[in-house]
């Protein structure tokens, strides 16, 4: 149903219309174009007073949305303060967080905590704030333990996001404290209690914008002729470093894929499916022209090829055993072992929980039988 | 398909090369006769495509180098990653949709509109969840506003080191968003008296979160559903993004799915572990959110050499603060010795980007060539070394110094700095 406005017709609002705040209304940059005519001076106050009515007040039932349920604020409102706020009931031990560390994040963060490649390094760095090469980790830079916290069970780990209980969060939280010498006694219990003893090293380290550091105006008027003492010599090249990446057009960028020639049986339409689905496998592994082992090791050709083949890649030993034994990785073996990755072979550095869907697993490999 | 290029067998380098020795031709005396002109191009007699070829629009062939670039060496893989914007290969203050860089921290979330939902919980009246269809029923505003990552440069602090703007300063993008003042948003669920700051919050794998000062949110911020006139894209935040104005682009959370109103910041990772400034005394600025003033010149630069010899050429770059509008645009063709006022070209809006031109005639000797913008706050684009002696070189981010292009007699262009 359509209502025309009828300005008559418009309820007073109970409480005063907002004021044009400061501002509002002069343009932001550049003029704002506006249609009205410009009424007599007498007609003026009244007609500003409705224009602000219209642009600034909608004006309207106030009916927008739906009330959240508690249920659905629960399910969400998950984050966490440094003065505890929304810590959950639970709790966990450095020692309760070993196991669970190893198993779900050293494999990119690193038994230690050492960061594999470039993924993020979690301890050590105590004093290097002022080096000339900081190493700014949880223990060395990080504020907040509460941060830790709710970093772990927002986002991590990565590509599993949200599938820690709150025992297995705050013994994670506990044991990356413990490994950074902020908590000292394995047995020490994190829990919502406990959480206010926990002293963060850095705390104090974080100051205010002090901006502006840098001229402005109010300084003085920047300098416009003979600004340098004589004339100006290059001091650093980028070309030096060579450290840009390749530039030159290619008609498909990006694009790695690489169709086999006609293999027999190949459901192209079911690869595809298997594109998606392997979205969910892409933060540890790559397929392609230019794939590399990452956390895990490229999966080029992995269809028909013996377990734990690829070169340089660093196999857990459960791996490295299935391999000795001649374990081949086809459509049946593999299709069991992305069910439950640690189940079919407990101690895989696979952290993935797997792919309990059948259809899943068929579609994601087919779509890796493509990759020679 | 037609594709002009493989059509013609001809290499991009190779009609680059055309294309030069064809202008060159210019300067000469005429004799050759052009075989642009004398001879028939194929798009002159056969028909091209129809109407429906392409349901939605892509550039011409020739233009397949204006794409987004990683770094690779950058970061661990490619889903928490980011690309940069060619900004040597835009024209205008408006960056084309599919152009506009990206930073992702858990990949592109895949939201089905249908399944996608505000909430706004915390310090309110009534904690309320919103529909898509809701959203779109509050008053609407466009507004063009630029976004940049505050690592944007952060590469730069040490020295000179990526050769093009797409990578020094291709983390910056402005288009026009459609959307929803969030005040009229907050408004509904009615903010209670104690509230001081706002937590928008992404719907994806890294359920990205930042503090927002309630002031702030209650001042320009805008929940946008659409950027340049079509819906956003999935990179950008599809369906629904948070747009802080000026601010750094890791607070405009994409994804947006929830808003909590507080009395305290909440210090989460992106705004303790990340975007916080280490200063050589070891200590750190926090809250720092403003994008400072700075320009860039993006042709010439090292992705757009001069091709065309000495002799008439066009200066152009581009100029922005998160505090307001650019006032003046320096340029320096010696390094930063002496300085003309450039020509500032086209919209002027607050925290958007502007685009300057100066117009010269090249000598075809060396230039180092350098941008100083001025915005409307008096803040001066500082020198690199002014900005290092009071930062340090290990802030990362709020990189807003000078940038220096050494052309060569060539028109070859490079990154350097001057001393």
């Amino acid at each position: 149903m359509l209502k025309s406005v009828d300005l008559s017709l418009l309820p007073l609002p109970a409480a005063p219309l907002l004021p044009l705040p400061p501002g509002e209304g002069r343009g932001e940059g550049i003029a704002t174009r506006t249609t009205l005519t410009r009424p007599s001076s007498k007609a003026r106050g009244l007609f500003t007073a409705l224009a602000t009515l219209l642009l600034t007040t909608p004006a309207l039932a106030n009916d927008l949305g739906r009330p959240a349920t508690p249920a659905e604020i629960a399910a969400w409102d998950i984050d966490i303060r440094p003065d505890g706020q929304g810590l959950p009931e639970g709790g966990g031990t450095p020692a309760d967080g070993e196991p669970i560390y190893n198993d779900r994040c050293a494999s990119c963060h690193g038994v230690f905590g050492e960061g594999e490649g470039r993924w993020p390094v979690l301890t050590g760095g105590d004093g290097t704030l002022q080096d000339d090469r900081p190493v700014k980790t949880i223990g060395s830079y990080w504020p907040y333990a509460s941060t830790v916290w709710d970093y772990i069970h927002r986002a991590m780990p990565f590509g599993d996001a949200q599938s820690l209980s709150d025992d297995e969060v705050y013994a994670l939280t506990a044991y990356v404290l413990y490994m950074n010498d902020i908590i000292d006694d394995e047995d020490f219990e994190l829990t919502r209690e406990t959480f206010g003893e926990i002293e963060m090293p850095n705390e104090g380290g974080f100051i205010a914008d002090e901006r502006p550091d840098t001229m402005t105006l109010a300084k003085g008027e920047p300098c416009m002729s003979d600004c340098t003492d004589g004339p100006v010599k290059i001091t650093m090249r980028a070309a030096v470093l060579d450290v840009t990446p390749q530039t030159e057009a290619t008609t498909d960028e990006g694009e790695t894929v690489m169709v086999a020639a006609a293999a027999p049986a190949f459901d192209a339409g079911l690869a595809e499916k298997g594109k998606k689905v392997f979205k969910k496998c892409g933060a540890c592994h790559q397929v392609g022209e230019k794939a590399k082992n990452r956390t895990g090791p490229l999966l080029n050709g992995v269809i028909g090829k013996e377990a734990g083949a690829v070169e340089k890649f660093r196999y857990s030993k459960a791996m490295k055993k299935a391999a000795a034994e001649g374990l081949i990785w086809n459509a049946e073996t593999l299709g069991w072992y992305l069910e439950a990755p640690r189940t079919y072979m407990k101690g895989t550095k696979m952290s993935f929980k797997g792919l309990s869907d059948e259809d899943d697993r068929a579609a994601v490999i087919e779509y890796l039988k493509q990759f020679e | 398909m037609t594709d002009p290029l493989s059509k013609s067998g001809l290499s991009r380098r190779s009609l680059l090369t055309t294309a030069v020795a064809g202008s060159a031709a210019l300067t000469v005396p005429a004799r050759a006769n052009d075989p642009a002109i004398t001879e028939l191009q194929p798009w002159m007699q056969s028909l091209g495509d129809g109407v429906d070829a392409r349901p939605y629009g892509t550039p011409s062939p020739y233009e397949a180098d204006a794409v987004r670039r990683d770094v690779p060496w950058l970061t661990a893989d490619p889903i928490s990653s980011v690309n940069f914007t060619p900004l040597h290969k835009l024209e205008g203050i408006i960056t084309p949709n599919g152009l506009c860089f990206e930073r992702h921290h858990g990949g592109v979330a895949e939201v089905d509109p249908a399944k996608h939902r505000l909430m706004i919980n915390g310090l309110v009246d009534k904690p309320l969840v919103f529909t898509m269809e809701d959203l779109k029923r509050f008053p609407r505003e466009n507004h063009v506003y630029f976004l940049e990552c505050a690592a944007n440069s952060g590469m730069e602090w040490r020295g000179a080191q990526l050769n093009g703007c797409q990578f020094t300063h291709g983390m910056v993008h402005c288009v026009v968003y459609t959307g929803v003042k969030l005040k009229h948003i907050l408004e509904e669920a009615g903010v209670k008296t104690n509230a001081k700051w706002i937590m928008p919050e992404g719907a994806d794998a890294s359920a990205m979160t930042r503090s927002i000062p309630i002031e702030k949110a209650l001042d320009d911020c805008m929940v946008a559903f659409a950027m340049n006139g079509e819906a956003l894209r999935p990179e950008q935040g599809y369906p629904l993004r948070i747009v802080v104005p000026g601010w750094e682009g890791n607070m405009w959370v994409k994804w947006l799915r929830r808003i909590e109103v507080g009395d305290e910041p909440w210090h989460h990772r992106e705004e303790t572990s990340k975007y916080t400034d280490l200063l050589a005394s070891g200590k750190a600025r926090r809250f720092t959110w403003e994008m400072d003033v700075k320009s860039v010149i993006t042709s010439p630069s090292p992705q757009a050499p001069i091709t065309h010899g000495k002799g008439r050429t066009v200066l152009s770059g581009l100029a922005w603060s998160g505090r307001g509008t650019i006032d003046r645009v320096d340029v320096s063709l010696d390094g930063g010795s002496n300085w003309t006022t450039a020509r500032v070209d086209g919209p002027s809006h607050t925290k958007a980007l502007h685009r300057f031109y100066h117009e010269f005639d090249w000598d075809g000797e060396p230039l180092l060539l350098q941008s100083r913008a001025i915005d409307s706050e008096g803040w001066v684009q500082p020198t690199k070394n002014a900005l290092r002696d009071v930062r340090g070189t290990e802030s990362i981010y709020h990189n807003n110094s000078i940038q220096t292009w050494y052309v060569q007699k060539d028109g070859e262009v490079e990154n350097v700095e001057v001393g």
